[in-house]
């Protein structure tokens, strides 16, 4: 025993807290799986055989595996997208409106430039799409900044209209000549490259890296200690000269940008083709899991990964046990609540 | 003054024995006893840390304490919260009042009083409020709101808001700290009334002159133990500084200075200024000032005409309407505040808990928050921290200040944050330094240190601007006094040209009559 605490004390302290929070994150899940055992029971089905399936279908194949990671991908952006200005105090609401603009922008760009080769057609994309989503943003930013109305309420305020413009754009201009609801397939030069044979992209393996950045940015530099001290007493920032509104305009923009990228990878990744109405709250489900994460990446990355399995394993159970899709809502819902409730027998380490 | 309580000296009221607190790296306090007898006003005498506070959130239930007894009348009880000290009439006002600005001062109290109805009847309240207020002199209007209180009648408030509730005995965490100097007099008359009626009041200070001039009973902490328990009449200042520090203080000395003003130009220079209040704050209207190299300037006024404004309008926190601000000769009217920082400007804020610090971040960062150009290399991919360390390890020294570097800010007690603002806003040798209350919660060796430093800075050529509400200090420290009220200059005085009256005459906008 007295060997373990040695050890324990010795492991350095970043080491420490994620081993913290892995455990605060399996009793919650442990919390959760018997929540919804309870109601499967209630519904007549068997909950062991359903997490059994739940759990094959998301570790039980590569495949299955790989389906997991696709359906993570947005949402990594758009956590992030909430993430960063977060940090500031600001309440970005508006991924998804800024992930439409993206996808729109990016858009644009496979199809006007489609006979442009990969090497320049993707960068040029993903450069669209950060635009869109950022220019998304630069409107609640500059208000904000102003004074003059609040950024929660602008950028939710948008998000309605976002789509409307893609589907104005797709409608009226860029529809195939089958479909009127959506473009033509991209150009294969316009589809980010996939690994494996699986319907995994190179998107996942951007995001991972963003998220990285955003960690290093955050803790190690010193754009991180001003934004740090923004969010932790904005008026003794500002007395301190740290200039603040260009903070607010540039961070929700920075976050605009991230969700537009989110929308440029659904269109230029997992479709191939941009849908009106394609996203499904990917950008609201961002604001969920960067709340949940406490704008922590690492946190972000599990949360995400959690309820992806979630996902992807509700589209099992309605296949194998004939549960409604329905059902699955009330598994998100019930992961939510208990992570937001932070039950008391979970104790948060401080250090 | 003199004091004509009657002091109970049968049965304390209540008891403290033997009470110890430790928290982590910190014996706050170290087997202390305390009594409170009925009807007297007790002063608990002591240095920031010396564990006054803390003793007395376990009096009010808001800590407990690791070992020792409370008794009531010789019986023990535990008081586990601040509502159990509430049923045994212990009630505490503490340094931040506890009001709740877009309420009214009726709705504020009701809030706090026991078996509220579920329908209130507010006529009822401000009735009751107003008869109690006027037999203790605390006057108030039941029906404005609390943002359009000064603190002073804040305060009345929260001694309302426990006279209401039925405490008999009142703990004042500091109550003196936010009161401007003819305030303070009135203040003393309302304890004074009170402890005639039977109440009991705790009064936790620092400030010698106020413990000699109020209390009847007078206990002094030092580093976590009782360092005695007096009567009034047993002891006087040199003997309270013995045991508050267990030496003689030495004096500040203040060298009179006299700056040859056509060599300089003026490091400040604001040429009819007019600003445009918002809210609660004051108007400035056409302010002309200048600060030269080496001078320090004290700004008198009451709290509310126009000091804060007259800070924030240097530092440019508040835009000018009208009017220029030159800084070495330099328009620096529209410029942002990094800029203004860059050139040399430092600021010392009346609130280093909202205005200067952020609470989860350590002393090292909040060090460097307000400099990140000077650490921050790369283009602001790094930071420097060895170099900032020393440099804080170094003000740290100059001072003779100790503060621990690693841990968030929002540990330190109220005196230590605004000691790291002093050390903060003082290093890089600026050239114009605003400071708002400089000493405001330091205790006699830091309010020393403090000022010694200022003084340090303005003889290495810094022009200061020192606002202040302590009379004493700026007819101390100043080389020039002017005088704020209602936002404008009313007066411009060298200290040993005018004296205490005609600046408080000039402070409260009442004529002067009779100055030879």
């Amino acid at each position: 025993m007295s060997l373990n605490m040695d050890t324990k004390n010795k492991l350095p302290k970043p080491v420490q807290s994620l081993l913290n929070n892995l455990l605060r994150y399996l009793l919650m899940v442990l919390v959760v799986l018997v929540l919804f055992g309870i109601i499967l029971l209630i519904t007549g089905k068997d909950p062991l055989q359903s997490y059994l399936d739940i759990f094959r279908s998301a570790f039980g194949s590569a495949q299955g595996f790989s389906e997991v990671l696709v359906s993570m991908t947005p949402i990594l952006f758009t956590a992030l997208a909430v993430a960063l200005p977060s940090r500031l105090g600001l309440i970005n609401v508006g991924g998804e409106g800024q992930l439409y603009m993206g996808a729109c922008l990016a858009t644009w760009g496979a199809i006007t430039f489609s006979d442009q080769p990969i090497w320049l057609l993707l960068p040029l994309m993903t450069l669209l799409g950060f635009l869109g989503g950022a220019l998304w943003a630069v409107l609640p930013g500059v208000l904000k900044a102003m004074g003059l109305v609040n950024e929660t309420i602008t950028t939710l305020l948008l998000n309605s209209i976002a789509p409307k413009l893609v589907a104005f754009f797709v409608f009226g201009f860029w529809h195939s000549p089958m479909d009127t609801n959506k473009t033509p397939n991209f150009v294969p030069a316009a589809r980010l490259p996939t690994f494996f044979g699986t319907r995994v992209d190179l998107s996942l393996i951007i995001g991972l890296v963003l998220l990285g950045l955003f960690w290093f940015v955050m803790t190690k530099t010193c754009w991180g200690l001003e934004i740090r001290a923004i969010g932790g007493n904005s008026q003794a920032a500002k007395r301190s000269g740290i200039p603040l509104n260009k903070y607010w305009v540039l961070m929700l923009c920075l976050g605009g940008g991230i969700a537009g990228l989110a929308g440029m990878s659904q269109v230029s990744g997992y479709y191939g083709v941009l849908l009106v109405d394609f996203s499904r709250g990917l950008g609201f489900m961002g604001f969920l899991i960067s709340w949940m994460s406490f704008g922590d990446p690492v946190a972000i990355v599990i949360t995400s990964f959690v309820v992806s399995v979630i996902f992807t394993g509700g589209n099992m159970l309605q296949l194998t046990r004939g549960i409604p899709y329905a059902v699955i809502n009330i598994l998100l819902a019930l992961t939510l609540f208990v992570v937001l409730a932070q039950p008391k027998f979970i104790k948060r380490k401080t250090a | 003054m003199t004091i004509s309580g009657e002091v109970n000296q049968k049965i304390p009221l209540f008891s403290m024995k033997s009470i110890t607190k430790q928290f982590p790296g910190v014996l706050a306090n170290d087997r202390i006893d305390f009594d409170i007898y009925q009807s007297e006003i007790h002063a608990l005498l002591g240095e920031n840390g010396a564990g006054k506070s803390t003793l007395m959130k376990i009096l009010y239930g808001f800590y407990r304490a690791d070992s020792g007894e409370i008794q009531q009348n010789g019986n023990p009880v535990t008081i586990k919260s601040p509502q159990d000290a509430r049923d045994l009439q212990i009630g505490m006002v503490f340094q931040n009042h506890n009001l709740i600005p877009a309420l009214t001062i009726a709705e504020n109290i009701a809030l706090f009083l026991p078996d509220l109805p579920f329908i209130l009847r507010k006529k009822d309240i401000s009735d009751y409020i107003k008869e109690i207020s006027s037999n203790y002199n605390l006057q108030v209007n039941p029906e404005e709101l609390v943002s359009q209180l000064s603190i002073g009648e804040q305060q009345k408030v929260e001694i309302l808001k426990l006279l209401l509730s039925d405490a008999r005995i009142m703990i004042l965490d500091e109550p003196t700290r936010v009161l401007a100097p003819q305030e303070i007099d009135a203040f003393f008359e309302i304890l004074f009334r009170l402890r005639d009626d039977g109440y009991s009041i705790i009064m936790i200070t620092h400030k010698m002159k106020e413990v000699l001039t109020c209390a009847d009973r007078i206990t002094v902490l030092r580093q976590g133990g009782v360092a005695n328990s007096l009567l009034r009449e047993e002891v006087d200042e040199a003997g309270l500084i013995r045991l508050m520090f267990g030496k003689q203080m030495p004096q500040l000395e203040v060298e009179s200075r006299q700056i040859d003003r056509s060599k300089f130009i003026p490091v400040l220079e604001l040429q009819e200024i007019v600003t445009e209040g918002e809210g609660a704050e004051t108007s400035l209207d056409r302010i002309d000032l200048q600060v030269f190299p080496g001078e320090l300037v004290g700004v008198a006024g009451v709290s509310g005409n126009g000091q804060k404004e007259l800070g924030d309008l240097v530092l440019g926190m508040i835009p000018t309407k009208s009017g220029k601000k030159l800084l070495n000769n330099r328009d620096i009217t529209k410029d942002s505040i990094q800029q203004l920082r860059k050139h040399g400007l430092a600021f010392i804020p009346e609130n280093p808990l909202i205005m200067a610090t952020v609470p989860y971040m350590s002393v090292l960062e909040n060090f460097v928050i307000s400099s990140t150009w000077r650490y921050g290399s790369l283009a602001g991919m790094t930071v420097d921290w060895p170099t900032a360390r020393e440099d804080l390890l170094q003000g740290l020294e100059d001072l003779g200040f100790e503060l621990p570097l690693y841990v968030p800010a929002t540990t330190l007690s109220g005196g230590n944050l605004q000691r790291l603002v002093i050390i903060r806003e003082l290093s890089h040798q600026p050239r114009l330094i605003v400071a708002s209350y400089l000493t405001r919660g330091l205790d006699v060796q830091s309010t020393l240190a403090a000022r010694a430093a200022l003084l340090k800075a303005r003889d290495q050529g810094a022009g200061i601007l020192l606002l202040s509400e302590d009379l004493d200090e700026l007819f101390e420290l100043s080389d020039r006094i002017i005088v704020l009220y209602q936002g404008q200059l009313v007066g411009e005085f060298k200290p040993s040209e005018t004296d205490r009256y005609e600046i408080g005459h000039l402070m409260t906008g009442t004529e002067v009559e009779n100055v030879p």
